[in-house]
């Protein structure tokens, strides 16, 4: 077990910055999610952690140990692959133990530990068969209980569950994170899947274009993203942004777009620099507009243009001026089309961001 | 059932299409020689296997054969010690020029290895391996080299790559990891290249004609002795030339499969 520092890592492939400067922590026992769109140098990152790629810059220490210039082999690490890489020429039985055998472990050793894992993942009955001869969710069982045998100082994961379907990856989910519980490893996991991050991570590191864009846990990422970025990113459906003035009225700050005014709440006023911030992006998560007045709501006016029914909750399409916004209600709840309706804004929710940088201004 | 019948008739005819030649080449090579010069009969009433092994012992066929071999044995080896590196690294490495170098690769291939047998024979003279078997290997390298590198490429490619990355996590060193993990998946690819090389080499006779005198491969000595001798000498000279091809090819059949991209699975 390891605590992991990444110092101002640069990975490039010729021309391509895949990694542009990543300053990372990972605590001792903790599991880092590293979440980002495809191309975002996520996985990058990882292989740079594990080895199987070499920094341009920077430095990979574990504890304090400086790795960055060890084999994968010297590094204490294990992966769980994409399509698990479990060897097709040897049966469950060998896969599991082979990383021990390499590392030349006594053969009760061996055969205890590989066993036990068998046990733990709830694949004792397949280790007398072959890769082919197993399902997909089974084969990724093996995978795991490969990297894990061998009790590893950092285990990585690299979108382990993409290949699964809908419902074996929510069963994975869970059981993966209560293993990592359980097993007290420091873990890596990479995904581009944003319920994985915000339901197994203990922390997200939000990445894109070779950045970490911010690295938190996953209710500060979700309540306080730092940019426009990482707000739009994380959220289903997305959050809501119109772009705002900002006026002062009646001596109270408002954000005005066409069909929509709204007060700022004291705490936002105060992060406003009025010579600055003429102009502003209002971020509002679509759960964050409801459809019955309450405390500090501002009612939006607008005409209904789609609804969504999905059983538990609805999702409503506003037509606001020429802009569309989406709210999402709980519960099964029927609107007509068409027809003008008011909405109102939870503006203790409201995000700001600046429209040049796209940052938020709030924190 | 229709189907099945006419698939069936269909199989045949490819069959004998194919197999007719062999058999009637096999055939004549066992007749004895008043039978095969008596037009009434087409069969043999017996067979004999003087011809071939006159061939054999008295005009040296069995020395060719062993010069085959060696030669053949030979090229596979260079061919492999330098085309798996080469395959490897076009295959798991990013690098500049890697397309021009497969088209390179290719391209050696539109030279007829007869074009170079004169300006080799001369080099060969010059460094002193004219006429002899490592010289004529060293022809067959430069003809089936490409080949290995090329079918290898692919075969490699074929196994994705992560199965050797987990190797490397799991605790190998990255040629130990090809070795102990990735060989074992291309064996079988390998092992069926190597056969086509085989056969490459054990066809070739034109170089082989050119660069030698005294150690002669099979098919330059049969040019040289047979062809001059009674028709059924000749036919016995092909039965010889393709009897070890075709054991060869109905033991590998299956990996030859996997070769042209159809699965083992």
């Amino acid at each position: 077990m390891a605590e992991v520092t990444i110092r101002g890592v640069k990975k490039h492939f010729g021309e391509v910055k895949a990694l542009d400067g990543i300053d990372l922590k990972i605590e001792d026992g903790k599991f880092v999610v590293l979440l980002g769109p495809s191309g975002c140098g996520k996985t990058t990152l990882l292989r740079c952690m594990s080895g199987l790629e070499k920094v341009t810059e920077g430095k990979v220490l574990f504890g304090e140990k400086d790795v960055t210039g060890y084999a994968p082999k010297d590094r204490n690490v294990s992966m769980v692959f994409q399509s698990y890489a479990v060897w097709p020429h040897m049966k469950v039985y060998s896969n599991i133990a082979y990383p021990m055998k390499i590392k030349k472990f006594d053969k009760q050793e061996i055969e205890k530990r590989a066993l036990d894992t068998a046990k733990l993942l709830g694949i004792s009955e397949l280790l007398d068969r072959y890769p082919v001869q197993l399902s997909g969710g089974q084969r990724q069982r093996v995978a795991v209980a490969r990297a894990i045998v061998l009790e590893p100082a950092v285990l990585m994961m690299d979108e382990p569950l993409s290949n699964l379907d809908a419902l074996l990856r929510v069963l994975m989910r869970s059981e993966l994170k209560k293993l990592q519980e359980r097993l007290g490893t420091t873990t890596v996991y990479v995904t581009h899947d944003q319920v994985e991050a915000m339901t197994m991570g203990d922390l997200i590191a939000v990445m894109k274009d070779g950045i970490i864009q911010q690295y938190g846990r996953p209710e500060d990422i979700y309540h306080r993203p730092a940019n426009k970025f990482i707000a739009g990113f994380i959220g289903s459906p997305q959050m809501n942004f119109i772009n705002v003035e900002v006026k002062r009225k009646e001596g109270k700050m408002c954000l005005i777009a066409p069909g929509i005014e709204v007060e700022c709440t004291r705490e936002n006023e105060q992060k406003i620099d009025r010579g600055k911030h003429k102009r502003l992006i209002m971020g509002i998560r679509p759960e964050n507009i409801h459809h019955v007045a309450g405390r500090e709501a501002t009612p939006i006016e607008g005409k209904v243009y789609f609804t969504e029914r999905l059983g538990a909750e609805t999702i409503v399409h506003l037509k606001v001026g020429d802009m569309r916004i989406i709210s999402k209600i709980a519960g099964d709840e029927i609107f007509e089309e068409d027809k003008e309706m008011n909405m109102y804004v939870d503006t203790s929710r409201i995000r700001l961001f600046d429209p040049e940088s796209e940052r938020s201004i709030l924190d | 059932m229709i189907k099945k019948t006419l698939t069936l008739i269909v199989a045949v005819v490819i069959a004998i299409w194919f197999l007719s030649p062999v058999v009637l080449i096999v055939i004549s090579s066992l007749t004895p020689s008043a039978e095969y010069y008596d037009p009434s009969r087409i069969l043999p009433r017996s067979l004999t296997l003087d011809h071939l092994r006159s061939l054999f012992v008295t005009l040296g066929g069995w020395r060719a054969t062993l010069n085959s071999i060696q030669v053949a044995g030979m090229s596979i080896g260079i061919s492999f010690l330098f085309g798996l590196p080469a395959a490897y690294a076009l295959t798991r490495f990013v690098f500049r020029g890697k397309n021009s170098i497969r088209l390179g690769i290719l391209l050696t291939r539109s030279f007829p290895v007869l074009i170079i047998g004169i300006p080799l024979l001369i080099l060969y003279m010059r460094i002193g391996i004219s006429d002899t078997l490592l010289g004529v290997a060293l022809a067959h390298t430069s003809m089936v080299l490409p080949f290995v590198v090329l079918i290898s490429s692919s075969i490699i490619g074929g196994i994705s790559v992560e199965y050797e990355e987990a190797g490397m996590i799991f605790g190998l060193s990255r040629f130990a990891s090809f070795m102990r993990i990735t060989m074992p998946l291309v064996l079988p690819g390998l092992a069926a290249s190597a056969i086509f090389a085989f056969i490459m080499s054990w066809n070739e006779v034109f170089v082989a004609a050119i660069l030698t005198v005294g150690s002669r491969t099979l098919p330059a000595h049969i040019l040289n002795a047979a062809m001059t001798a009674p028709d059924y000498f000749k036919f016995a000279a092909g039965t010889i030339m393709a009897v070890p091809a075709m054991i060869f090819i109905f033991f590998t059949r299956k990996y030859l499969m996997s070769l042209w991209g159809i699965s083992l699975k």
